[in-house]
Parts: structure tokens; sequence; C-alpha cells
């Protein structure tokens, strides 16, 4: 249930993020979601790719400070009110969502969007629990 | 406890008198002997007669690291060629290096300060001293040499570099004290590290002479527990005979400069007018006890503070802070001056960050300070990130009382230093 996220620290200097995404180009790996969190001065890249491992041993080496994350993709009603009932089951166990994007695809009638919640396994188990659908590692790898 | 009891514990009034008997001398050599010194003297309208106690200095002139260079080879010197038995010369960053004589008188006291200043830190005919400095032409590492050889200890002169090397050579001969720059003794122990070596169990190590580049409190901390040792930061430059001028005795809280040796003032930088023992200012030093090449108020450049407490270890000269940092180093923003000094022993105490920085000061004194985080420290938390640079930012500002901008970089985005690093980038235009 855990699904590996890679973040990449990015110094506020042109072309930095072009930079990172070229080294993931070079890998040959395709980026499935992303989301950048950015601050005035400096900026946080998150990606969930095909291979984790890969991605981070690319980016190291091309001198990128990387940092890997747990995270949680779920499957979402792609209807008004569908995120607001999965982050009220999250809410309901007490637990905090630190961020969360959405997937470039769907996978069929749903939307897919990435949590990071303090706490992944228990709250992968309430999503679960709630009927909500908690994609395993391998399916988000080969979407 | 001490290598010369009579000499380190000497009272105020003795010493005193001491200086200025030794001061006379030194003041009737270089007006009989140096066409420089006689014509600086003239002009300023003093005659060695002048001179009949201490506080007589401040009638005499300056030296400065130009006027070395001026002389530049042998113009400073008081004696005989045929009586010098040693040449060493200090770098200079621009132009001419200076040149520094010595006797064979000069090179026995100067041994003897080195080997009181070691003594006083501890070191005995039982340890095994492995001399990591660079042989040569700079003093550093055979004053030390001399030093810890004048003591009894074994001494490797190891000379700086070679890493590998220096760990075999401390395995194998059960080293027990190095003599190391700051920078090579954290490099030393992040090799140390990387070979799996932990010195408490796979080394002897218990001392560590730390010098001739500044560093920190938080620095020498630092090298204090990679290595497992004590760390003694001494203090001293090519022109006053090398390290040995000021040491650190086992309190560890200040360097006692050796007074019967130099002439000790702290002057205003810009104006040359003393300063209140307890405040800020530059080092200036007259030698007391060289034949070959006697140089009168050498202003150093280093600023630092006298400790006026008395020290609890017994000895009665008196000691200096750390340098602070360097005159010429010195910046001004918002009307503080500022040492890069400083904001490195900030950066050195905050977990997170790495040791490069650089500061940039740009139009209307806006100060900017870049620091590389520390790849480990990035777990991905933006809050993480933000919370690291208020915290520098805010010790920044305890320290300087200026409030900087603080610049997060990747790590390795900064050059890395060779040498003398560029620490402060200038652009303001008036």
């Amino acid at each position: 249930m855990k699904v590996k996220q890679i973040s990449v620290f990015l110094e506020n200097r042109r072309g930095r993020l072009q930079e990172a995404l070229d080294t993931i180009a070079s890998a040959k790996l395709n980026i499935r979601a992303l989301s950048i969190a950015d601050t005035a001065d400096f900026g946080i890249l998150r990606l969930i790719l095909p291979d984790p491992d890969k991605a981070k041993k690319a980016l190291r080496k091309s001198n990128f400070t990387v940092s890997e994350n747990d995270v949680i993709v779920v499957e979402v009603p792609d209807k008004p009110g569908g995120l607001a009932s999965v982050l009220k089951v999250l809410n309901d166990a007490d637990m905090n969502v630190e961020y969360l994007y959405a997937f470039v695809e769907k996978s069929g009638k749903k939307a897919l969007v990435v949590l990071r919640t303090e706490k992944t396994l228990p709250a992968a188990k309430a999503l679960k629990k709630a009927g909500i659908e908690v994609l395993p590692s391998d399916k988000v790898y080969s979407l | 406890m001490y290598w010369n009891k009579e000499a380190e514990t000497i009272d105020a009034v003795s010493l005193s008198e001491q200086q200025a008997a030794r001061l006379k001398k030194t003041v009737e050599s270089l007006y009989s002997n140096i066409q420089f010194y006689k014509k600086q003297m003239d002009l300023a309208g003093v005659k060695p007669a002048d001179i009949k106690t201490v506080s007589d200095i401040r009638k005499l002139p300056f030296t400065t690291r130009e006027d070395l260079r001026e002389n530049f080879p042998d113009g400073l010197l008081a004696i005989p060629k045929k009586d010098i038995v040693r040449l060493h010369t200090s770098s200079g960053t621009t132009g001419k290096p200076k040149a520094i004589f010595f006797s064979k008188h000069d090179i026995d006291a100067a041994s003897d300060l080195m080997a009181r200043s070691l003594y006083m830190t501890g070191l005995r005919n039982t340890d095994i001293f492995q001399n990591m400095m660079t042989y040569g032409l700079f003093t550093g590492a055979l004053m030390m040499h001399y030093g810890a050889e004048k003591i009894g200890c074994m001494v490797i002169p190891a000379g700086p570099g070679n890493t590998a090397r220096q760990i075999s050579l401390m395995q194998d001969f059960e080293t027990t004290a190095i003599h190391i720059t700051p920078s090579y003794g954290l490099y030393l122990a992040s090799v140390l590290q990387k070979q799996g070596l932990d010195p408490a169990t796979d080394l002897s190590l218990k001392k560590a002479y730390v010098g001739a580049e500044p560093y920190t409190e938080e620095t020498r901390k630092k090298i204090e527990s990679l290595l497992k040792v004590d760390a003694y930061n001494c203090y001293g430059l090519s022109e006053m005979n090398g390290p040995g001028v000021a040491f650190e005795c086992e309190r560890k809280n200040g360097l006692h400069l050796w007074e019967d040796n130099f002439l000790m003032e702290i002057l205003d930088p810009v104006t040359g007018e003393p300063i209140p023992d307890g405040e800020e200012g530059e080092l200036v030093l007259t030698t007391l006890n060289r034949e070959a090449m006697p140089i009168l108020r050498y202003r150093t450049k280093d600023i630092t503070k006298i400790l006026p407490d008395k020290c609890p270890c017994g000895r009665t000269h008196r000691r200096i802070h750390r340098i602070i940092g360097r005159a010429d180093d010195m910046f001004i923003v918002k009307g503080v001056n500022i040492y890069p000094q400083q904001i490195e022993r900030v950066l050195m105490s905050v977990k997170g960050v790495a040791e490069n920085y650089q500061i940039n000061l740009e139009n209307l004194d806006k100060m900017t300070v870049k620091v590389e985080i520390d790849k480990n420290m990035f777990d991905g938390k933006v809050e993480h990130i933000v919370t690291l640079r208020n915290e520098i930012t805010e010790r920044l500002k305890n320290e300087i009382l200026v409030k900087p901008v603080v610049e997060l970089l990747e790590p390795g985005t900064l050059p890395v230093s060779e040498g003398k690093a560029v620490r402060v980038i200038d652009t303001r235009t008036m």
C-alpha cells in the first residue's frame, strides 16, 4: 500500500527544475505524477515514477539533493465531493494530511490522488476500511 | 606542571621590569643597526634614550606588512648575515613574500617558547607527536617540531596529506598527539569514518594542536568529538617566530600570550589608539627577545581582546580571546562592524548546514548569507527547511545585530575553498 515518492530540493536558480527533469528523462523514466512545493526562495519537486530507486540514483549522480518518502495513492470518485469524502475518512480517524496532489491520468472512472499523511500504514488501513481503493505500489509504478 | 615556573608565573611588577629592559635593548639595537627603524624613529622624534618603561612603547612607530615587503629581502636585519642560521618566508597573497631571519639565539628562544606552550597542555616526553603541517619555508611545522622534540617527545615529521599513510603511522607508532590544520582535521575524521575506524578504540590519540587557519569554537568541538581528542588553539605568525606566540592551557579558555617575549597592545585598527582590556581591537606585537630581526609594534591585523581575569592555571601571562576576525575582512552593514568569522561561528553551530557559505552585499546594505544545506538533513519536508532558515536568520541576527536574508542552497553549489576562500562578495556602489 505504501508508494515511494521522490522529493528533490531545488534552490531558486534559473533552469534548475529543467535540469532535474532532464536527468529523469535521460534515465528514461516517465513521470506518473508530480507536484512542486514552492516558497519564495526554494522549491521541492515531488515525483511518482515507475522506478523510484533508479530515479533517486540518477538524481543523486547529478548532484541533486534527494529524499524518499512513503505516500498513499487512492482512487477518488470523479464527481463533486469525491475528494472531500476521502479526506473525511482521515479526519474522522484523526490523521493529518501533510499535502496531496493529483495524478495526470485516471484509472477508469476515478481520479487518482497522492496523499502524504503523518502515518502511512494506519491511514491506508483507515481508507480501505471505509471502502476507498488504495492502490498497491506495483500498480502505481506500472500505470 | 610548568615548563619554566619562574617565567610562567612571574609577578606583574617583575614582568613589567623585564619587558622594559628587553624593550630598551631591542630599541637600541634597532636604532643603531636598521636604517629603516632609525629613519622612522627620527621622523617620530624619538630616541632610544626616551624608552624607559613599557608604556613608552606608544612613542614608537608601527611596522606594517608593507614595511616588511618594502624592505625585502634583508633590509630589517639587526645582526651581520654570518650570524643568521635560518630563513623563513611568509607567503603574501599579493606581491613579494616577507622574509624572516633567525639567529641561533632566536631559534632556541622560539623552540623554548614552543616547548613551554606544548608542556602547558600536558604534552610530555612519553608522547608520540605526529606533525601533519607543511615543512619548509612555512614556520608552523618546524617550530612545533622543535618544541615537541625539546620536551622529549618522539616526533614523526609526517607533513600534510597522504591520509592513508597518516592513519597507518598513527596506528603503527601509536601517535598520541597531532599538529594539524582545522580543515585537514575534519577531513581526517571523515576518512577514518569511511574506513570504519573509531579513534577511541583504533587510535591512541589524546591531543590535537589545531592552527594555521582561523577556526571557531564549534569547529574545535567538532574536531574533539570526531577524533576523540583535546584540541588546543594556538596563535602565531611567521613575523613573530611562527606558532607559540600565544597558546591555550588545559583550561582551553583563552590563549596565554607569552608577554616576556612579546609586548602586546590592543589598538583601534583605524585610529591606532589603545583599547581598554576586554574590548575588541587589533593585536599589535613587539618582539622582546629576538636578535636577528626585531620588529616594533607589528600590526597583525588580527582582531582579539584581552581576557582580563586571572587564569586558574596560575600563569600570569595575560590571555587573549581566540582570533575574532581579521581587520582586513571586516565589513560594515547598516553601521555595524561584522567579521565573516562571526557568521561562520553561527553556521557551524547549526545542525543541517554544510561548512561552505558566502556573504553577498548589495546596494542599500542588503546582506544575503548563502549557505548549503547538508544533504542528509533533507527529508522532503518544506517546514523543516523553513524552520532551518528561520533558525539561522534568528541566530545570525543575535550574533551580528543585523538581520540578513538567508538563502539555502543545494550542496556543492558554492565554490569550494582553495586556500583562502572568498567569503564576502560586496557589489555595493556608493
